[in-house]
């Protein structure tokens, strides 16, 4: 069996001390910023990432990944505690999660969130080895037109999961590819909207416009708000389940697990959509779908097993085809390349170890998790007792720092300064900037398989329509694209998100 | 004719305007033909979409119905203190260093929030600088001026 074989071959990997070590503190990490409202991973990974230059490139990633499952985790308990989410995947886990809290179930509803977060995981790690190889393999027969299409793909499904109107996410996938464009051609060599500036040259940098749009104008979004903030004061007692909330939890773990794995694997998806998603059809397929937001211990098991494992089937795109999906991969593609590696269909056979023991460490850090979680509760308690005035200064130091150590150049600080100016704008006006982003990172990518793909049709696009792969990823786009159109679904999604805005 | 969604006009005005700007700029480039693309091929193309994108996003915001949904005002506050304190230490930390920037960082954002407290915030850059003089500095070995230039310098 090739796969058990790989397999061994990621648990050596996953093994060595110093890998478990940095598995160890990533999802440690990554829980302490999930806990925490207001820094998620992106900005945590973006810190980060300079101080991974000294490590070997296989546990760089293991830590970062372990970050970005681990938030997942830390997320839950926020959201069931304190009614305010951790992370943007939490939202839906306030609704039925506080209110078992209040109800004296928040022991209750701390452990099926970590339980179903262990399986998903488990789940997840599997399904990832499983594809992996036959997907690379799927990913060497494509040509420049099947890249583009793909991309195309990708774009439209942000699109379709942004919230708000779906024109102004068009746009803001239009504005993000032309933001990708700054700096040097590197087929012409020629200077694009630079302006002079040599810190340009090489282009906007990723980390600046992440923490603009992301970090700096949600910390002014939320002194805005001025919401206050109680921690639940009684004693969380009893972490076990009744037979009855087991048996209610457990066919929605199941399900929860598979909706995420499928959503996290599509471009453009990814854990807020999973939780997201898996909450609506828990509701729907329900027999008493009134119980919901009420304290029903499946809407905190489905959507908690959603984002675990969309956060980890999302590396699929990444490692074997080379396109991150969202903006927490896109950041690992980074680490990545820094780390000498180009993430793509190549990254299995020539570093296997590095892709085996990837994945195994994920399982490993699951373990880790849900041994960890639920002792520690008590302490993200006390943390979460700090108020805001003085968390969000040092959010912004961290950041500052961060930002700073990437390039060692100030000109980046500044730089997110105006990202984060024009990030809150755009919130005001209700433009959702994930689809910037990822039109950001993709644009390069895009425009030079354009290039390629046209010089190969000797300037004739019907090359893109003509290949099928090309053209099935085409017509999956369109079909997405209608189904949004359609009036039913468009209401459906828009009150989908109204109810997420209502929470967050 | 008016403005019925005010946030919708002004998001199609800052497509309209991103986008006239990266068409004209590109114009400055090679074109190229559709077989062999010149670096302003793909930009201009892309400016020309958003600016089409932003003309439908506004004038779909006039109406002749009555009834005007405003945007969310902006605070000021907030937004000024906080933006200003990230440029200040971007600023700061060449000339004075990274002791003197954090401190400077933290008191300003500090005031961004309505609970302000001056001698909580003191204490809280204080405490923030040791964490990050211990976790950044000595343990992660960033390298980061420390003290002022003109200081370190004399010694």
């Amino acid at each position: 069996m090739e796969l058990v074989s790989n397999l061994a071959l990621g648990f050596q990997t996953a093994i060595s001390p110093l890998n478990l070590f940095y598995c160890f503190l990533g999802v440690l990490i990554g829980t302490l910023i999930g806990v925490l409202p207001g820094i998620g991973p992106v900005q945590t990974i973006a810190i980060l990432l300079p101080a991974t230059f000294a490590l070997p490139p296989v546990t760089a990633l293991i830590m970062l990944a372990g970050i970005y499952y681990g938030a997942q985790y830390g997320g839950s308990t926020t959201s069931i505690l304190v009614n305010v989410p951790g992370e943007a995947s939490s939202v839906v886990t306030c609704m039925d999660g506080y209110q078992m809290a209040l109800q004296g179930r928040a022991g209750a509803a701390l452990t099926i969130a970590a339980l179903g977060s262990f399986f998903a995981g488990c789940f997840a790690t599997l399904l990832l080895a499983v594809l992996a190889i036959p997907l690379s393999e799927l990913a060497f027969k494509f040509g420049p037109a099947e890249y583009f299409s793909l991309m195309v793909f990708g774009l439209i499904g942000s699109i379709v999961f942004a919230s708000g109107s779906v024109i102004k996410a068009v746009g803001m996938v239009v504005l993000g590819l032309i933001l990708g464009m700054v700096g040097t051609d590197i087929t012409s060599g020629t200077q694009r909207f630079s302006f002079g500036i040599p810190e340009l040259a090489d282009g906007l940098g990723f980390v600046p416009l992440a923490m603009g749009l992301f970090g700096i104008s949600e910390i002014i979004k939320s002194l805005e708000r001025r919401e206050k903030r109680e921690v639940l004061k009684s004693k969380i007692m009893g972490f076990w389940m009744s037979k009855k909330e087991i048996k209610a939890a457990a066919p929605a773990v199941v399900r929860g697990t598979l909706t995420g794995s499928l959503l996290g694997i599509l471009p453009g998806g990814g854990v807020i959509l999973a939780s997201f998603i898996s909450y609506m059809l828990e509701k729907k397929i329900s027999r008493d779908p009134q119980s919901f937001g009420k304290g029903n211990i499946r809407g905190v098991a489905s959507p908690e097993s959603a984002n675990n494992a969309a956060s980890q089937t999302c590396f699929v795109p990444l490692l074997t085809l080379g396109i991150p999906s969202n903006v927490i991969l896109a950041m690992m593609a980074g680490a990545m390349i820094i780390h000498g590696i180009q993430p793509g269909p190549r990254v299995i056979s020539s570093n296997p170890s590095l892709f085996w023991g990837v994945i195994v460490s994920m399982w490993v850090g699951n373990l880790m998790l849900v041994i960890l979680n639920l002792p520690l509760i008590g302490i993200w308690v006390k943390l979460l007792s700090v108020p805001y005035r003085l968390l969000y200064p040092a959010i912004l130091l961290f950041c500052c720092i961060g930002i700073y150590s990437v390039n060692n150049n100030t000109f980046d600080i500044g730089l997110t300064a105006l990202f984060g100016l024009l990030g809150y704008t755009f919130a005001k006006l209700e433009c959702e900037p994930a689809p910037l982003i990822l039109g950001f990172v993709l644009g390069p990518m895009m425009e030079e398989n354009l290039r390629r793909g046209m010089l190969l049709s000797r300037g004739d696009p019907s090359i893109f329509f003509t290949r099928p792969l090309s053209l099935a990823f085409l017509l999956m786009a369109l079909a997405m694209l209608i189904v949004i159109a359609l009036p039913a679904i468009r209401r459906k999604r828009e009150d989908a998100f109204r109810e997420e805005g209502e929470k967050s | 004719m008016h403005i019925r969604r005010t946030k919708d006009f002004k998001a199609g005005l800052i497509f309209i305007f991103f986008g006239i700007a990266s068409a004209v700029f590109s114009a400055g480039y090679q074109i190229g033909t559709s077989a062999k693309m010149g670096p302003g091929y793909f930009p201009f193309a892309l400016g020309g979409v958003l600016t089409v994108l932003g003309l439908v996003v506004s004038l779909g915001s006039l109406s002749r119905g009555e009834g005007t949904r405003k945007a969310r005002s902006f605070r000021v506050k907030p937004v000024v203190l906080v933006l200003s304190s990230v440029v200040l230490f971007g600023l700061l930390l060449r000339p004075f260093g990274l002791v003197f920037s954090t401190v400077i960082l933290i008191i300003v954002s500090s005031m961004a929030s309505d609970e302000f407290k001056k001698k909580e915030a003191i204490l809280n850059a204080f405490v923030l600088l040791a964490i990050v003089l211990i976790v950044f500095v000595y343990f992660l070995k960033f390298q980061i001026p420390l003290l002022p230039s003109l200081l370190v310098g004399r010694i």
